[in-house]
């Protein structure tokens, strides 16, 4: 086991009066230190900083939209295609990034580099359409936009 | 162009204040002076003199809401004041704004909330996606540590949400905090009595506690005199959708929706005419182009069969289908429905289906009917009101436009032949399964 992901942990729960509410922070420290999933591996290092059982991990993380399950690529890009995204035209984005990465929505590359996703509303409509490359906000992208963000992706 | 008083944006000069001895100097920090001088009894009645209520949705006046948390002599546990700031309602971005431009006025605001219930743990629990709010607010907090006399005994600690809309209703977030799936819980007990880890707890809305130092920095009386009567003070709608410059905008309650759309927003673009507009975020009934001139505040909305909910005001032009709107506002609701009550999980599901039945055109007239009743057998069975939204949108939709569901189903296809602004709507691809629960038949 880490030991700084253990020690971490152990932070996070002095925190809170009760321990067992670290288990979301907890997660995402493990997630960002396994390549942004949580493997069984992973699962079983915040349970056993929590005294709690896999299972309950499993659990939980298996509620949450950004807590992963399942491997995702090197970085992922999530296009909103709620409402006023979708009255701004984020299916096209969605499209031109499908078209440009070489990837469905919902899937990884085959190199592993990239997952794409779309999401539920991520608090931007007044800057539709907002996609979130590695949870970071670009506002206002247009599918014109989307050739040169892959391209800046792909050179770093 | 209307009147636009800045109290919640209030000495920004357009921009963001992020540096403490920068909002010390513009008046920073002495409406918690005045706060803390008065009984704890005294400040919420400063707050119910001042007319507030909440800005997440529900308006329930933050000063009754406090009244009701027990006092430490009454109810011997700890006392929490815990902030929602997991603004997830499709339409809404206001709270990220407020966070990012005035993080001290906020975190004033819940400093002088936990004086009032007698809280020494504030817990913000802050939407996943928010990356950078909450990297402000970490800074705000670190400035803040630095200078002990502000926090007093006080811990304000930034929890991060996970992805998942529920957890803005205030009990499933209480779930969630408590490091639990994000399910709503049986009320009562209200959170007032046994919140946060059984014990007495408020929560409230990012704008209302933002406000709470807004009302102690005027003055209740002079808070109240902005807005209209029952929906005091500014508000900060979010305008999104077919409009010329959407983005957040702090007015007083009780301008018009064309005021705001027109005269602020700029209009619709393109030459195009409005057809509809959504007043409070997804959840909130649609209103039509003859509602234009329908005041933005409470009872006006109420009166007008919507509501002010979370004022995420989206516009929608004539190019856009109101079926496939449906369809997509109630993925989201399917999405979103945490599983735990059979109307709402089955219930949203079905709605999708029917609708994209409809949009296919294989539908029969008594799928429209179908439509109505699954809504209505939504409609007041569940926890918490994460399906009647779907069930009140997609109602309002039928009964506003109902010549055009009609058309859907006499026409046997879509009478926008592809040419609606919504064509090919995506649903949120779930990378691992709708919250991991199975869904049951629907009907073909």
């Amino acid at each position: 086991m880490s030991e700084t992901l253990h020690d971490r942990i152990q932070e996070l729960r002095a925190v809170y009066p009760d321990p067992r509410s670290a288990i979301l922070p907890a997660l995402r420290l493990a997630q960002e230190e396994h390549g942004g999933w949580l493997p069984p591996a992973a699962l079983r290092e915040v349970a056993d900083s929590l005294e709690v059982t896999p299972a309950t991990c499993v659990a939980v993380a298996s509620f949450y939209d950004q807590l992963r399950l399942e491997p995702v690529g090197r970085r992922l890009v999530e296009v909103c295609t709620n409402i006023s995204c979708a009255l701004a035209g984020a299916q096209q984005v969605v499209e031109a990034f499908e078209r440009e990465l070489g990837v469905e929505a919902g899937a990884t590359s085959a190199d592993g580099a990239f997952t794409l996703g779309t999401v539920e509303c991520l608090g931007g409509c007044g800057w539709a359409t907002v996609v979130a490359i590695d949870n970071r906000h670009r506002l206002r992208v247009t599918k014109d936009d989307v050739p040169a963000i892959v391209e800046e992706l792909r050179g770093a | 162009m209307p009147e636009r008083p800045e109290l919640v944006f209030a000495r920004t000069d357009g921009g963001a204040v992020t540096d403490l001895e920068e909002y010390v100097a513009r008046g920073g920090f002495v409406a918690l002076a005045k706060a803390r001088a008065m009984e704890p009894d005294a400040v919420i009645a400063e707050l119910e003199a001042s007319g507030l209520r909440g800005r997440g949705g529900a308006f329930f006046p933050t000063g009754r809401k406090w009244a009701f948390v027990p006092k430490p002599d009454r109810l011997a546990k700890p006392h929490y004041l815990v902030v929602n700031a997991d603004e997830s309602e499709p339409g809404t971005f206001k709270d990220r704004e407020i966070m990012l431009r005035v993080p001290f006025r906020f975190l004033e605001g819940c400093l002088i909330g936990a004086h009032a219930i007698a809280a020494k743990h504030v817990f913000v629990y802050i939407r996943g996606e928010y990356e950078r709010e909450f990297e402000v607010l970490r800074s705000a907090l670190e400035q803040m540590h630095a200078r002990g006399d502000l926090l007093g005994d006080v811990t304000i600690v930034l929890h991060r949400g996970a992805g998942a809309y529920i957890c803005g209703e205030e009990t499933a977030l209480l779930e969630s905090l408590e490091g639990k799936r994000g399910q709503p819980r049986t009320k009562p007990p209200f959170p007032a009595i046994a919140g946060l880890y059984a014990a007495p707890t408020a929560v409230n809305n990012v704008e209302s506690i933002t406000t709470v130092t807004v009302v102690f920095e005027l003055g209740a009386e002079e808070y109240a005199k902005v807005g209209v009567e029952g929906s005091t003070g500014t508000r900060v709608f979010s305008l999104s959708g077919n409009v010329v410059r959407p983005g957040n905008y702090e007015l007083p309650h009780g301008i018009t929706l064309r005021e705001l759309i027109y005269d602020v927003g700029g209009g619709v673009p393109n030459g195009r005419s409005l057809k509809a507009v959504i007043p409070g975020g997804s959840s909130t009934p649609v209103l039509t182009a003859d509602d234009i001139d329908t005041p933005l505040d409470f009872d006006s909305l109420v009166r007008a069969g919507s509501s002010i909910g979370s004022a995420g005001v989206i516009v929608i032009d004539d190019r856009c289908c109101m079926v496939q709107l449906g369809i997509r506002v109630s993925q989201f609701y399917e999405h979103e429905s945490c599983g735990k009550c059979t109307p709402c999980r089955v219930g949203t599901r079905w709605l999708t289906q029917i609708l994209q039945k409809i949009e296919d055109g294989r539908a029969d007239q008594s799928d429209l009917d179908l439509l109505l009743s699954v809504c209505d057998r939504i409609l007041g069975t569940c926890l918490c009101p994460l399906g009647d939204s779907d069930a009140i949108a997609v109602a309002s939709y039928v009964a506003r436009f109902r010549d055009e569901f009609q058309e859907h189903v006499h026409l046997g296809r879509c009478p926008f032949e592809g040419a609606s602004s919504l064509e090919g709507i995506l649903a949120p691809s779930a990378l691992h399964g709708a919250h991991g629960h199975e869904h049951e038949a629907v009907p073909a």
